[in-house]
């Protein structure tokens, strides 16, 4: 490669000549991403109220979807199941109680730390790295995705299998949030959970169904998709969602919160879930 | 608009020098450049400026304006605060000449390095290919590319890390993404993409697509779908096996 023999200058961290509020975008993104977390976390580390069967209704927060661990009795309110026990395998001298969202969350989480926008955004609003286009960094070392650990940023694929499969799961979650009634004799409903379930997949789907790696399986690793007019269309669909890829992060990353304290709240007796029909 | 405007402009050479105000008349219409242009003609002769089309097409009045890579005669000053100076700085991401010019020859020798189109046999007996134009929209939105290396001036990469030895930049990543994308192209370039070419520095920040003047989608269209070439080759197991 050529090299450039004149030095440049080195500018310091946060050193711009730029007039506007550039440091509005990466701190909203810090402060978003943050806010997710806190709430993931909170979740994660409180595996109670997350199924729904007050009414014979039958929801799961996403969060704790699928049903990995024997699950208690229904609790004295008859709104939740109680959390069933602690699998035997896991460590006694562990600090945290076992949660099974522990075992779940791991690949939405892992597919979205993948994703090309979240790492656009992160390496920004985070990592500062740069903090926003042509401002100073605070580092001078830089390895990128070429060299461990960001190395492995390109599992991204992989990360996707899982996504596309969670998206069936919370889908057939929708689907059992129709029903209601007793096991054995459940009637069709629809509920402000029913909607509030369903919807859940389908913002999921538009994010999932519209990533850069999936494009490029369906399609973009092609040089000619004219020979193929169903993949033509099928690359078509996903660079449709692509190109709003950031928006469908967003919006699925929080609902899939607010999906989780919907249930939460119902589960709790805090909140009604209202019958619609 | 105001009638007189401040313009901040960066003088000297070789890399020294220093901000002069120059206080100019401006009127309804004008682009930086037009400013810039009068600041040379009244009060700043020997004022070094490097452009030539004036329509946003040649790529030679990059600069950076307010902090920002754009280039001069597509900045209309109704989209600037007049109210305070407007700085205009040479690219910082190559040597510096004089005033508002840089050497931008280190991309020429880059692009010498990037293995040229290599066609197929014709299709036809005359020496023609017959390609769909669906096969082509990739590569031909790459082909908007003006030179003017506003991409390259924002690459952080390039910007504050100065690898120039080992990354290309989003131009060049284009232009590579142009060739593979190519259905009559037989050449392999992604070996060099993992390699020499560094593809694996860029961490898709989107500064190269914000300030492209022909809004080439240079991220989402060119680098991603390389990187993702990359890892087809380099670190897809299965990819592999069922290939």
């Amino acid at each position: 490669m050529s090299s450039i023999d004149v030095p440049l200058t080195k500018r310091g961290f946060g050193e711009t000549r730029r007039t506007d509020n550039w440091w509005v975008e990466p701190l909203y993104i810090f402060l978003g991403y943050l806010a997710f977390i806190i709430y993931a976390n909170w979740s994660l580390l409180t595996p109670t109220h997350f199924h729904f069967v007050g009414g014979g209704a039958d929801y799961i927060s996403p969060m704790y979807s699928p049903l990995l661990t024997q699950e208690g009795p229904v609790s004295a309110s008859g709104l939740t199941t109680d959390p069933g026990p602690t699998p035997s395998w896991w460590p006694s001298f562990m600090p945290i109680a076992f949660s099974p969202a522990m075992l779940i969350l791991i690949f939405p989480l892992a597919f979205r730390f993948t994703c090309y926008y979240y790492r656009g955004a992160y390496y920004k609003g985070w990592w500062m790295d740069p903090p926003s286009c042509a401002v100073g960094e605070p580092r001078n070392k830089y390895l990128g995705e070429k060299y461990f650990p960001l190395i492995f940023q390109n599992v991204h694929r992989y990360a996707l299998y899982a996504a596309i499969v969670f998206i069936f799961l919370l889908a057939y979650d929708g689907w059992k949030a129709l029903w209601f009634g007793p096991e054995g004799n459940k009637h069709f409903g629809v509920h402000v959970g029913s909607l509030v379930l369903i919807l859940n997949p389908i913002l999921l789907g538009m994010y999932t169904f519209g990533c850069h790696s999936l494009r490029h399986l369906i399609g973009g690793k092609k040089d000619v998709l004219s020979d193929s007019p169903a993949r033509k269309k099928c690359y078509d669909c996903v660079s449709g969602l692509n190109k709003n890829h950031m928006k469908w992060a967003w919006i699925s990353m929080f609902y899939v919160g607010f999906v989780d304290f919907y249930v939460r709240m119902c589960a709790s007796g805090t909140w009604t879930d209202w019958s619609i029909f | 608009m105001a009638d007189t405007a401040t313009f901040r402009i960066w003088r000297g050479e070789r890399g020294t020098g220093k901000f002069v105000d120059y206080k100019t008349e401006i009127s309804s219409g004008m682009v930086v450049l037009d400013a810039v242009h009068r600041v040379q003609a009244t009060v700043a002769n020997d004022m070094a400026v490097r452009w030539n089309c004036k329509a946003g097409k040649c790529g030679s009045c990059s600069a950076e304006i307010n902090g920002k890579p754009r280039l001069m005669c597509m900045t209309r000053l109704n989209q600037l605060d007049l109210t305070q100076p407007v700085t205009i700085e040479p690219m910082q991401t190559f040597p510096h000449v004089k005033d508002l010019v840089t050497d931008v020859s280190w991309n020429y020798e880059v692009k010498k390095k990037i293995a040229k189109f290599k066609p197929r046999k014709p299709d036809a007996a005359d020496g023609s290919w017959r390609v769909q134009q669906a096969d082509v929209d990739r590569p031909q939105e790459f082909r908007k590319c003006i030179e003017c290396f506003l991409c390259q001036d924002v690459c952080h990469v390039l910007r504050d890390h100065h690898l120039h030895d080992e990354f290309i930049g989003p131009r060049f990543l284009i232009y590579t993404a142009q060739m593979e994308m190519n259905p009559i192209d037989t050449g392999d370039r992604v070996p060099a993409l993992k390699e020499d070419f560094g593809i694996g520095y860029c961490n898709i920040t989107k500064c190269c697509t914000k300030v492209c003047p022909e809004e080439i989608k240079i991220t989402d269209n060119a680098i991603i779908p390389l990187k993702e070439r990359v890892v087809d080759v380099f670190f897809d197991p299965l990819a592999k096996m069922f290939k």
